[in-house]
């Protein structure tokens, strides 16, 4: 009896010993019995940390937008974060579902059974804390290191950019509307690092959508935009007058590199990179 | 006979008010912003302000008006051809024509950008347009032709479902177009210029004008078909013409401004409960109603939150609703107008 007694106390206290607890974005902690074997990421930038933090082998099935790595490509594609198919990913089994909040979807997983991690990455101390939780929920103990090497990396992007190319007077755009990406979206903390003035103030919300006066008032000296709405740029009406247009400082954005710089992720320092490669090219033209 | 001379009377109050007010919105248009307002004098010294009044402001809001204009006249248009007080000028599925339009290329842009001469000529107000122009073909086609106004009405809706369906099945494949296709389908004055103003003027002109020209064919067929043929029209080809100036109408506001809701729906009932008119001073006073209307919104988008943007469809549903809900209750509107 006592043996019996000892034996469970045992295996309680290595339950107990072995229990990963993660606390996800919304606030709810989950609890494993050993570190996540088997991930369902919905989240292309959630996916490529969970790459970047070398499991990728523990993936076993991605959203269809999960295009990096590309090592991702074989695995099953599970619809996206907001029609995810939830029959697919009862079938994998997985260990837990990291996604960004989308209420029924993650609802309807969790009434299945499914472990969701709720992760929402958005700007660069979030990108920190979400390296961190999947650390923890994958039991590796690089978290801290990939945080680093990405920071060392965006440093190592501000540093080559020369003080006569620093403080000059930015607008990116996210999308036609015109949606900007202000000082507090990440593409904005990333062109601060870079020692650049962003004309859209953090007070606008991190992607506002402004009025195109308010960016020809502004009159910036670089535009970063897409490359599909760079054709049409210089036809706006009266964008012709921004110093930007006049000078030919016009970053676009290819359609590769779109999704380094549109994902807060483990490849912000390379985004940080082109950014700041371009507005060396600009600054050599000028 | 006074009767008929007050109405008149107070259609031509109606309309100097409604002019009087398209004044006031171009004059406040193209002071305010979120720029701030301009004075003259000083707008002359910097060029970029020039530019921010001249190339972004009065286009804008002449834009808006004559965009507003053309919604207003189709809704009255579109109210009066299908004899239905709840017709919208999107009825013909047009919208959802010129919306799968933009998204299809959105996508193409993204996938193979710069490199297709073609579509980047044709661009995003082409794409909607031709978008707009066809849904309407394909609803003439299913309900073959125009005689069948109730079969004309439900094709119109199948293919606005149908193609409605298409476009949300290209979003959800391609979600990196949405944010763009969200600026569409709300409607947006942001990127009027000049040759946008110049082509809906022209043809904010011809429609108006043959609208009013066939006023009468369509006071005719208010009373029924039958009526309209025993009073002598001819109306398959009169039909498939204002269908034609419909689709134009619409198929031109579309492609400039995406999609700017319950102005057309709303101008006319606008105009009806405050005077009683034949179609074809309703026609004209709808255009001047839906320009007035789309006029103040715009200026109040670009104005609340300034320097941020809100959808012009918004206001324009919050400014036509309210006031349409304020006239409704403040009047016997089944005295006034009867149609609501």
């Amino acid at each position: 009896m006592k043996k019996l007694i000892l034996c469970c106390l045992g295996l309680w206290s290595s339950g107990l010993l072995f229990a990963i607890e993660v606390r996800d974005d919304r606030g709810v902690v989950l609890e494993f019995p050993a570190p996540a074997a088997h991930v369902i990421s919905l989240l292309p930038s959630l996916s490529e940390m969970v790459c970047a933090l070398n499991a990728c082998d523990r993936l076993v099935g991605v959203d269809r937008n999960s295009n990096f790595p590309v090592s991702l490509a074989p695995l099953a594609t599970l619809g996206s974060g907001l029609d995810p198919n939830i029959e697919a990913i009862l079938l994998l089994k997985p260990d837990a579902v990291v996604m960004s909040h989308a209420p029924r979807a993650v609802e309807r997983l969790q009434s299945l059974g499914v472990k969701v991690l709720v992760l929402e990455p958005k700007n660069q101390a979030d990108v920190q804390r979400v390296i961190q939780t999947l650390a923890t929920l994958l039991g590796v103990e690089d978290g801290g290191k990939l945080w680093r090497t990405i920071d060392s990396e965006i440093n190592q992007a501000a540093n080559s950019i020369p003080a006569k190319l620093k403080g000059l007077k930015v607008y990116f755009e996210v999308s036609r509307g015109p949606y900007a990406a202000s000082e507090s979206s990440f593409i904005g903390e990333l062109l601060a690092r870079l020692g650049e003035s962003n004309i859209i103030p953090s007070s606008l919300g991190a992607f506002p959508l402004v009025n195109p006066e308010f960016i020809v008032k502004a009159n910036p000296q670089i535009i970063f935009i897409s490359s599909q709405e760079a054709i049409a740029l210089p036809n706006r009406p009266g964008w012709g007058s921004i110093n930007a247009i006049k000078n030919q400082r016009i970053c676009v954005i290819s359609k590769n590199e779109e999704d380094i710089v549109a994902r807060p992720g483990p490849r912000m320092g390379q985004s940080a990179g082109i950014l700041a490669r371009c507005i060396l090219a600009k600054g050599v033209m000028r | 006979m006074s009767s008929d001379t007050q109405a008149q009377h107070s259609a031509i109050k109606l309309f100097f008010l409604l002019l009087a007010l398209c004044l006031g919105v171009l004059f406040w248009g193209v002071s305010v912003g979120s720029a701030g307002f301009f004075k003259f004098g000083f707008v002359q010294s910097d060029p970029i302000l020039a530019s921010i009044v001249l190339d972004i402001r009065l286009p804008r809001t002449l834009g808006a008006l004559c965009c507003g204009g053309l919604l207003g006249l189709s809704g009255a248009l579109a109210q009066g051809l299908f004899r239905n007080p709840l017709a919208d000028p999107y009825l013909l599925g047009s919208a959802s024509g010129a919306t799968l339009g933009v998204a299809l290329a959105l996508v193409a842009f993204r996938i193979s950008p710069g490199s297709s001469d073609w579509l980047t000529r044709l661009g995003l107000t082409g794409a909607a347009f031709i978008g707009a122009t066809a849904a309407v073909l394909l609803t003439l086609a299913l309900a073959r032709g125009f005689q069948h106004t109730l079969r004309l009405l439900l094709c119109g809706i199948v293919v606005g479902v149908l193609l409605g369906a298409l476009c949300s099945l290209t979003l959800l494949l391609e979600p990196e177009v949405l944010q763009s296709m969200q600026i569409f389908m709300l409607g947006s004055t942001s990127y009027i210029g000049w040759n946008s103003v110049g082509l809906m003027f022209m043809g904010w002109l011809i429609c108006v004008s043959i609208s009013i020209a066939l006023g009468l064919f369509l006071d005719g067929l208010s009373l029924g078909e039958s009526t309209a043929i025993s009073l002598g029209f001819n109306i398959s080809p009169m039909r498939a013409l204002l269908i034609v100036v419909l689709a134009l109408a619409v198929g031109l506001s579309v492609a400039q401004t995406g999609l700017i809701g319950f102005v057309g729906l709303v101008s006319p009932h606008l105009v009806r409960s405050m005077v009683k008119v034949t179609h074809a001073h309703l026609l004209f006073l709808s255009s001047w109603m839906g320009a007035a209307l789309l006029g103040v919104a715009d200026i109040l988008a670009r104005c609340l939150i300034a320097p941020r943007e809100l959808p012009v469809g918004v206001l324009t549903a919050v400014l036509g609703g309210g006031y349409l809900l304020w006239l409704m209750q403040k009047r016997q509107f089944s005295r006034a107008g009867g149609e609501l």
